[in-house]
């Protein structure tokens, strides 16, 4: 009876084995690769906009609150899109001519909003409210980062989930007085983080932030 | 034809690159080519009337009882939505201002000391010359919050030195050589 396998089968099989691991080794790597990347979380990746606005100019050179344009953080689970007529409260009278300017006074003239492109854009699978967060201690910086450096705007934190949990599981040490939500460069604290640590511990009682429950799964998928 | 349903499961693997991230239904702000405009967020038809709309109008209507929450609920809002061109001071020579837009009055002049809070309340529901209505940023209340810190603002610049207490006047005797 002649033979079905021949002398090197065992050896093909097992170079198959090992060709698959390696495989599935390269997939995990590239797909683990990929996610923790730029190129996956778009942290710092700058988005075509119809015009270039610089939140550098604006916070810092101006000193123009967050909320002057974001009207409804405090209030709505939207920061809000400023309107165009807020750009034109102060652009109706300073930089008329500008050609940048040009597409907000379109838009003006023919009441079409500007057509903003998102920058930090959470998936429809997140329940996310920006009034609760402002209204209870946690600042601007913490997930848009430092928007008064930015003349461009970009993605400043990678919005995977372990960036919200590792807030949500201890929160306390994020908590900031309400004065200074919307302060950019706030390091009052890191001079006295002891401080920092009362604070939070406190205001975490006083607003009855339970970490147990933020953690679970329908605080914010629901 | 035939070979159709055989083509459903790449269709279902076609779905999952989009990971539920963009589920079939309108965020505010995003397109929508079901309305003429192209807008999810649609402007509320003429003559209709918003839920909070009377309680807004009455809070308008009546000026709120003075209290410190009153005061620095004023001080913050005024911060954020006055201070670039009036300034921390009340002045008139904020920074937006400095570059180039029309200079308000200062809040210390004779005909807005004489002025009543109403007046501050309705330039800023109204907006008044080159200044644009706020009555999209700033609820009823905090325009009278406002026009209460304004008036603070005002009595800071002009309090006569009698009505100090005596520590404070030493004080202000000690700085003013």
């Amino acid at each position: 009876m002649a033979q079905i396998f021949t002398a090197s089968a065992d050896m093909r099989l097992r170079a198959i084995l090992l060709g698959i691991l390696i495989l599935l080794v390269c997939l995990a790597t590239f797909v683990g690769g990929y996610a923790e990347s730029s190129y996956g979380t778009l942290v710092g990746w700058v988005q075509d906009q119809p015009v270039p606005f610089s939140h550098e100019h604006h916070v810092a050179g101006l000193g123009i609150d967050c909320r002057y344009c974001h009207t409804s953080v405090e209030t709505s689970a939207k920061a809000g899109l400023p309107a165009t007529h807020i750009c034109m409260s102060c652009h109706s009278q300073i930089w008329t001519g500008a050609a940048m300017l040009a597409p907000v006074r379109q838009s003006l003239a023919e009441s079409k909003p500007l057509e903003w492109n998102r920058v930090a854009r959470l998936p429809d699978y997140v329940y996310f409210d920006h009034s609760i967060h402002v209204t209870k201690g946690v600042p601007c910086v913490s997930c848009h980062g430092r928007v008064d450096q930015m003349p461009l705007m970009s993605r400043a934190k990678p919005f995977q989930m372990k960036f919200c949990l590792d807030c949500h599981r201890d929160p306390a040490p994020n908590l900031r007085p309400p004065d200074e939500m919307t302060r950019m460069d706030w390091t009052d604290w890191d001079r006295d983080p002891g401080a920092h640590k009362e604070y939070g511990a406190l205001m975490a009682k006083t607003y009855g932030i339970e970490p147990a429950k933020l953690t679970q799964c329908n605080i914010c998928h629901r | 034809m035939k070979s159709l349903p055989a083509l459903l499961p790449l269709i279902l693997l076609l779905g999952s690159c989009d990971d539920m991230s963009h589920q079939p239904r309108y965020d505010s702000y995003e397109k929508s080519p079901l309305f003429a405009d192209g807008k999810a967020l649609q402007v509320p038809p003429e003559k209709t009337v918003a839920r909070g709309d009377p309680a807004r109008e009455r809070e308008l209507a009546e000026r709120p009882e003075m209290s410190m929450a009153l005061m620095e609920r004023g001080r913050e809002r005024f911060g954020i939505y006055c201070t670039p061109c009036h300034d921390e001071a009340g002045t008139g020579r904020g920074r937006v201002p400095a570059r180039g837009f029309p200079a308000p009055p200062s809040f210390h002049i004779e005909r807005l000391r004489d002025a009543p809070s109403r007046y501050f309340v309705d330039v800023i529901t109204r907006g008044h010359g080159v200044m644009y209505s706020y009555a999209d940023r700033v609820e009823p209340r905090d325009r009278w919050a406002i026009a209460a810190y304004v008036r603070a603002l005002q009595l800071s610049q002009d309090a006569p030195a009698s009505a100090l207490s005596e520590d404070e006047r030493r004080k202000l005797e000690g700085s003013g050589s």
